[in-house]
């Protein structure tokens, strides 16, 4: 890693030592304790509290309430109420609120940016680079369809209260993707952050406030499996969009089930990244890197199977590993950080077991030399070799920085790889051959494929699953139809 | 640069051997015909251009603070050719440019001098007479600079008068027509040639960098391929641009060609190092250069001799920074020598 020597050459002149260059916390105003964000105001949760810790320090930010099943039922009530005039206002006037969040959310990107990575976990660059601008393009992006709906094919109509769950691994940009479709569509929301990472949602609650949104048209409820689990199964919740696990997902899918409710679940993933010979491999070997290593590999979509036909295999894992080397891993609000935190004791344990699983089955276990902080909770980047498809660390999802690699020799039996998984979140292939990226992309069983890139995000491209990754779409105009009706009759 | 080694063995032993054997020996296979370069160079890895952009673009993003930074300032002024190629250039400019690469900061005397001072070929007596055994080098432009279109026996010509007039680096450009259209033999054979036209009588041989001009080459395969091409040959150093064409150096074509030479010295054990030239201007982008660099190559390549920046104007900026890194102020343009 780069915060240790790793050349190998002999030379002794002075390396280039990056000094630290923290972003400044001083940025952000984290209170003591927060409450739930219920009609458009703060209010105490009647259940217990519960603390939201800096995964990189261990460090006590805030005290969260925790709703309770009254808390759950009294959020929807206030949703409800607000649909009347939420779902009845002209889609001109809606965009503008949307416009506004969008726009706050970029002036004080710099605030959500800096307060994500202490949540969370995840690098500032990140959060700087990624998070916090594509949450605004989805705003921007929904924002305009908001008095188009006649266009896109959906209906105009729409469906109500959305009760809505998401995961901690891009806490605001879920949110984004979660609240801005909804409301464009003329639904009022209520939606719980993950439990270790509530403060950008709670942010954002003040965001609404700032963009004068109607009260009770957002409400940010805060708690752990439970609040969800109240959340998904109140009656008079109408739409249930949930992102996280594949377990959770087939609860709530069994939760709601004969119900009224219309479901968007996002679930697992264990995404093939295939490498032809003919790729441009320097820039496979970033697309590598960027498919498992982006977030410390807590992405649903990230590539963690790494598929490298025969011929290449070698020099691709060769230059893997050397370019492994150059990551810099450490103070997620250091700005030339590439790895954080893993974002809870309880996932560092999950990748600690699956990896010591891989090497007790057999693959070759490899990381850079790699200092890790004392505090915290963290995870050299890790690349398993020798892996087939019968070991574990091939087949279930480890949500780390944790790749395992494979060899084919035939396109054909790239995609049977590919394709033997009960996912079917992304994909990605990387070829110079124009005609073999259409092949491919046919034949995958995915909803996402990348060609000759990988987790590039956009508003206006949908997002969702085959089999076990769940069903719906986000994003796009596709996004569109898990809010609306249907067609007009 | 070859008589000026560093201290560590290995690198010693690489640049001895890049000195001695013309590499050109273990390429013979490849390098005998139009046919077989092709081949060659055809059969390297493809450069996907959006994803050597990114790569570029999110290395530039890495933040250099403090005393990182005052390192890198210094580092970078130590790389600076600093250039002067005009038509109008006169020996009194000439003169005083080598004047300042000697003493960048005459306020500051640990300030260090820039590598070498690059001129056309008709100067190189002038910057020869001031520069002396300073340390920093006469760099000249040669073989039909910048068009390179003229017949070979001339381009070696003026090499030699360059070579003659005292010149411890040349700089040669390639013939852009012959690459373009595929006679990679021709332009193969004339770097070989100028290469040995660079040979003084006493055995030892003046440093070649090879020009590419990637303005005029348009894509990033078109960059490997020439770095492959001028590294068989025997080239020292591979070099974006003339200045003359636009646009000149820029971050995705510098990080192909490092890339080129990181792979050269892992198939070869030679190292070749790189001239980024024209269109760097300011700390900020040599510091981006630095950084790529560094993760591109390794830090074998941070050092004068394996890494330059071609620039007039750069040495003023980085001379301001530096002032404001010591003194916590900035100075106005006028406590700096104008070129």
């Amino acid at each position: 890693m780069a915060a240790n020597k790793h050349s190998t050459s002999s030379t002794t002149q002075a390396r280039f030592d990056y000094a630290p260059a923290p972003e400044s916390r001083a940025i952000v105003d984290i209170k003591p304790s927060y409450g739930l964000f219920v009609g458009g105001e703060f209010v105490d949760g009647h259940g217990r509290s519960f603390k939201t810790i800096s995964p990189s320090t261990e460090e006590v930010l805030a005290e969260i309430a925790e709703a309770d099943e009254a808390d759950v039922d009294n959020a929807v009530k206030v949703a409800r109420r607000a649909f009347r005039t939420w779902g009845r206002m002209p889609g001109s006037e809606r965009a503008k609120y949307l416009y506004r969040i969008a726009r706050i959310i970029q002036e004080r990107g710099r605030e959500i940016a800096v307060l994500e990575s202490i949540d969370n976990g995840k690098p500032i660059k990140e959060t700087r680079d990624v998070d916090v601008p594509i949450a605004a393009a989805h705003f921007f992006y929904y924002a305009g369809w908001a008095d188009k709906l006649a266009y896109a094919g959906y209906g105009t109509t729409p469906l109500g209260v959305a009760g809505q769950v998401i995961p901690w691994n891009f806490p605001l940009l879920m949110l984004a993707w979660k609240i801005a479709p909804a409301l464009a569509c003329g639904n009022t929301v209520v939606l719980k952050p993950a439990e270790t990472t509530p403060l950008t949602a709670l942010l954002f609650a003040e965001i609404c406030q700032q963009a004068d949104l109607p009260a009770g048209v957002v409400n940010i409820i805060t708690g752990a499996g439970s609040t969800g689990q109240a959340l998904v199964a109140h009656p008079d919740v109408d739409k249930v969009a949930f992102t996280g696990s594949t377990a959770v997902g087939r609860a709530i899918a069994k939760s709601v089930a004969g119900s009224h409710k219309k479901v968007t679940l996002e679930l697992g993933g264990k995404a093939a990244n295939i490498v032809f010979d003919d790729a441009p491999i320097d820039q496979a070997i970033e697309g590598i890197v960027n498919g498992i290593f982006f977030n410390q590999g807590h992405v649903c979509c990230a590539g963690s199977r790494l598929l490298v036909q025969e011929s290449v295999a070698d020099e691709v894992l060769a230059r893997l590993k050397r370019r492994m080397a150059t990551l810099r891993l450490g103070d997620p609000l250091d700005k030339n950080t590439d790895i954080g935190a893993i974002n809870s004791a309880e996932q560092l344990d999950k990748i600690r077991e699956l990896s010591d699983i891989g090497e007790a089955e057999g693959a070759g276990r490899w990381s850079p030399p790699c200092e890790l902080p004392k505090h915290g909770f963290w995870f050299p980047p890790t690349v398993f070799t020798n892996v087939t498809q019968a070991h574990r660390i091939a087949r279930e999802e480890i949500f780390g920085p944790v790749l395992s690699v494979l060899t084919f020799r035939t396109p054909a039996e790239a995609v049977e790889k590919a394709n033997n998984t009960p996912y079917g979140l992304s994909a990605g292939v990387w070829t110079d051959k124009g005609s073999r990226i259409l092949h491919m992309a046919n034949k995958l069983k995915a909803g996402v494929v990348w060609a000759n890139t990988f987790n590039k995000f956009d508003p206006t491209s949908p997002f969702g699953g085959y089999k076990e990754s769940g069903y719906g779409r986000e994003g796009g105009r596709h996004g569109l139809a898990a809010y609306l009706k249907g067609e007009d009759l | 640069m070859l008589d000026r080694v560093t201290s560590s063995a290995t690198i010693d032993n690489k640049m001895a051997s890049a000195a001695s054997t013309q590499p050109s020996a273990q390429f013979a296979d490849i390098t005998r015909n139009d046919d077989t370069l092709r081949r060659f160079l055809h059969g390297l890895p493809g450069v996907d251009q959006v994803g050597a952009e990114a790569r570029a673009a999110s290395l530039g993003t890495r933040s250099i603070k403090t005393t990182a930074k005052a390192w890198a300032i210094d580092l970078a002024i130590r790389m600076v050719d600093l250039t002067t190629l005009e038509g109008q250039d006169t020996p009194g400019k000439v003169r005083a440019l080598s004047a300042k690469a000697m003493h960048p900061d005459p306020a500051d005397s640990t300030c260090p001098a820039t590598a070498a001072v690059c001129v056309y070929p008709d100067m190189v007596g002038v910057a020869k007479e001031v520069l002396g055994n300073s340390g920093v080098n006469v760099a000249a432009v040669a073989t039909a600079f910048p068009s390179g279109r003229a017949a070979l026996d001339i381009k070696l010509a003026d090499t030699q008068d360059a070579v003659q007039a005292g010149a411890d680096e040349v700089d040669m450009v390639i013939d852009r027509g012959a690459f373009l259209s595929g006679r990679y033999k021709q332009v193969y054979d004339e770097i070989v040639a100028v290469r040995e036209a660079c040979a003084r009588p006493d055995g030892s041989s003046a440093h070649l960098k090879v020009i590419f001009e990637t303005g005029e080459l348009q894509t990033y395969d078109n960059v490997r391929r020439a770095s492959w091409l001028a590294m068989m040959a025997g080239g020292h150093f591979i070099k974006t641009s003339t200045g003359k064409v636009q646009p000149a150096a820029t971050l995705p074509v510098t990080l192909v060609m490092l890339e080129a030479v990181r792979d050269f010295r892992e198939q070869t054990g030679v190292q070749i190092g790189v001239k980024p030239a024209g269109g760097i201007r300011t700390s900020k982008d040599a510091i981006k250069y630095l950084v790529m660099v560094n993760e591109i190559a390794g830090d074998d390549w941070l050092d004068p001799d394996w890494f330059r920046f071609g620039a007039s104007t750069l040495l003023n900026d980085l001379l301001m920074q530096r002032t404001k890194l010591t003194t916590g102020v900035y100075s106005g343009p006028d406590y700096f020598t104008l070129d």
